[in-house]
């Protein structure tokens, strides 16, 4: 079943010094429970195509569909994981993660057993009392994973959220991250700039061109699934080329 | 594990003597000043006529605490308190409008840098005949003082807030007051904090000042008072009370300090 609907999506940045034409024409479809990887070069509007569907700006042509409703506004079923965990130092993590409904004014004993729940599932919940500060890095980022599920969202948008931990770290929890979400039957739309990343997490990798970006292939990844699997199977390289290629050229 | 502790230990001990250490020594410093200043005034060395000693500070103290000395006192620290109060308070709050607005922010910046280097104390004439020759005249030189700068620390840090925190919320689609609530003021409470301490020294300039204009008590008053008429003892006993409520009410400060970091 089709969750995400883009048709014929343009946007233009425009400030003092100039207008910018970050994306151009997109339209791409996301199925339920399908985990897609957004590849393209730096600066090429990736951040853009997020923002556009978490509905925190609006397209300048085209339309975007979440379940059959059009976006018009943030705060309706989409959760942003962004690059650092941005979660509060001031609160507990269970306070961190119990934000998404605090702020949908949705905070009530159900929500709360399943932020709990949870918590306890991915193996948080002896540090939900806790400040973030006292957590490591990848705890961290399973932290605002939890945040972003805790939302109930129907489609979760991953902007290059790796990146800042170091490479160890990195291949355990976009391992966890990878699982997690899997294991809650979501949606995911994942930024990166990391082709490894891509081909080891992905169901379809979209590459993007240099700005303003426009589709330029997409690529269905019929590997074995799970991160650690794909990163050991023989064809990876086959697919970490091609994908390669495509985003050079 | 054990020798772990045990070198933790030591290091505490070792951290503790060092603070016993520079207290012994402020202190020694201290009782070794007024040592030499009183010993140089008894041995005529600096004439004390001039410059007064610790004894006869003493000697003023016990003079003065029959005369009011009191009133004195508690007319420069509630001028203090008040106007460091309702300058903190409004100051905050003017600085929360202006974040909220950026139309605001933009209008009066011009406005707000000009005030800002505009000598308060040349404002003392108008502020007189606005509000007359009292305590109201130096509580409001006091809020002038310190109001510019408040707003503008406060509004800076304020402003300073992460945005990718600001973005991650407006994605869960707060509205501005959660925003401001939730994330702004809560992460700005370490700039509140530095306004509250630069308020603490900048209200008793703004105290003091306007004590020097226009004042019929406190401790400001006594200071010019006897300057006037070449009383050194005067002056000099209150310059030390002043001292002692100026470093008590920073102590003040840095307690409620020290309470918000732990909580
Ligand atoms: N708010 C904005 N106003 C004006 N221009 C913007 C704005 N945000 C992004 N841009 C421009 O739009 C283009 C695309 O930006 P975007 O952040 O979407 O790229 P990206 O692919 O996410 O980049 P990166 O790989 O660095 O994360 C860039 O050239 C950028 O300078
Ligand atoms: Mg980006």
């Amino acid at each position: 079943m089709e969750i995400l609907k883009m048709e014929n999506v343009s946007l233009t940045y425009q400030t003092a010094e100039r207008e910018t034409k970050a994306i151009e024409n997109i339209s791409l479809t996301i199925d339920d429970g399908e985990f897609i990887a957004l590849v393209g070069p730096s600066g090429c509007g990736k951040t853009t195509i997020l923002s556009l569907i978490s509905g925190l700006i609006k397209p300048s042509q085209g339309t975007i569909t979440l379940k059959d409703r059009p976006v018009t506004g943030p705060g309706h079923g989409v959760g942003y994981m962004l690059q650092k965990d941005m979660l509060f130092e001031w609160r507990t993590i269970e306070k961190n993660v119990l934000l998404g409904p605090e702020i949908g004014h949705k905070v009530d004993d159900e929500i709360k057993n399943e932020a709990n729940e949870l918590l306890r599932k991915y193996g948080l919940y002896e540090f939900r009392k806790h400040y973030p500060a006292q957590l490591s890095g990848g705890m961290r980022q399973r932290a605002a994973l939890i945040r972003t599920l805790a939302m109930r969202p129907q489609l979760m948008l991953l902007d290059e959220p790796f990146s800042a931990l170091d490479f160890q770290t990195r291949l355990n929890v976009c391992n966890d991250v990878y699982n997690i979400i899997k294991s809650e039957k979501k949606t995911a739309l994942l930024v990166t700039h990391d082709i490894s990343e891509a081909v080891s997490l992905a169901d379809r990798v979209i590459v993007l061109s240099a700005r303003p970006a426009t589709v330029k292939k997409t690529f269905t990844i019929d590997l074995a699934q799970g991160p650690l699997l794909r990163r050991e199977s023989a064809e990876f390289g086959k697919w970490f080329d091609l994908i390669w290629k495509e985003v050079v050229s | 594990m054990k020798t772990q502790k045990n070198e933790h230990e030591l290091f505490l001990r070792k951290n503790k003597l060092k603070k016993i250490k520079i207290i012994v020594i402020q202190v020694s410093l201290l009782i070794f000043l007024i040592g030499l200043w009183e010993l140089a005034a008894a041995l005529g060395w600096i004439d004390s006529f001039i410059t007064s000693s610790p004894s006869r500070i003493v000697a003023m103290l016990g003079k003065l605490s029959e005369q009011g000395l009191w009133v004195h006192i508690w007319t420069t620290l509630y001028e203090c308190v008040i106007g460091f109060l309702l300058s903190t308070l409004l100051g905050i709050a003017i600085a929360v409008l202006l974040w909220c607005s950026e139309l605001l922010r933009k209008v009066l910046e011009p406005y707000i840098v000009v005030l800002n280097s505009l000598p308060k104390i040349a404002l003392g004439p108008i502020i007189i005949i606005w509000v007359g020759a009292g305590a109201k005249a130096i509580v409001m030189m006091t809020v002038l003082i310190c109001i510019i700068v408040t707003v503008i620390s406060t509004l800076n840090g304020l402003m300073a807030t992460d945005e990718g925190k600001i973005l991650l919320l407006r994605s869960m689609g707060a509205n501005k007051w959660q925003i401001l609530t939730k994330l702004v003021l809560p992460s700005s409470v370490p700039t509140f904090l530095s306004v509250l301490k630069i308020n603490v020294g900048l209200a008793w300039v703004g105290t003091i000042m306007g004590e020097y204009l226009v004042s019929s008590a406190g401790l400001g008053y006594l200071i010019i008072y006897g300057g006037q008429v070449f009383k050194l003892d005067l002056v000099m006993t209150s310059t030390v009370i002043l001292c002692v409520l100026a470093a008590a009410m920073y102590f003040v400060v840095a307690l409620i300090e020290k309470f918000v970091r732990k909580t």
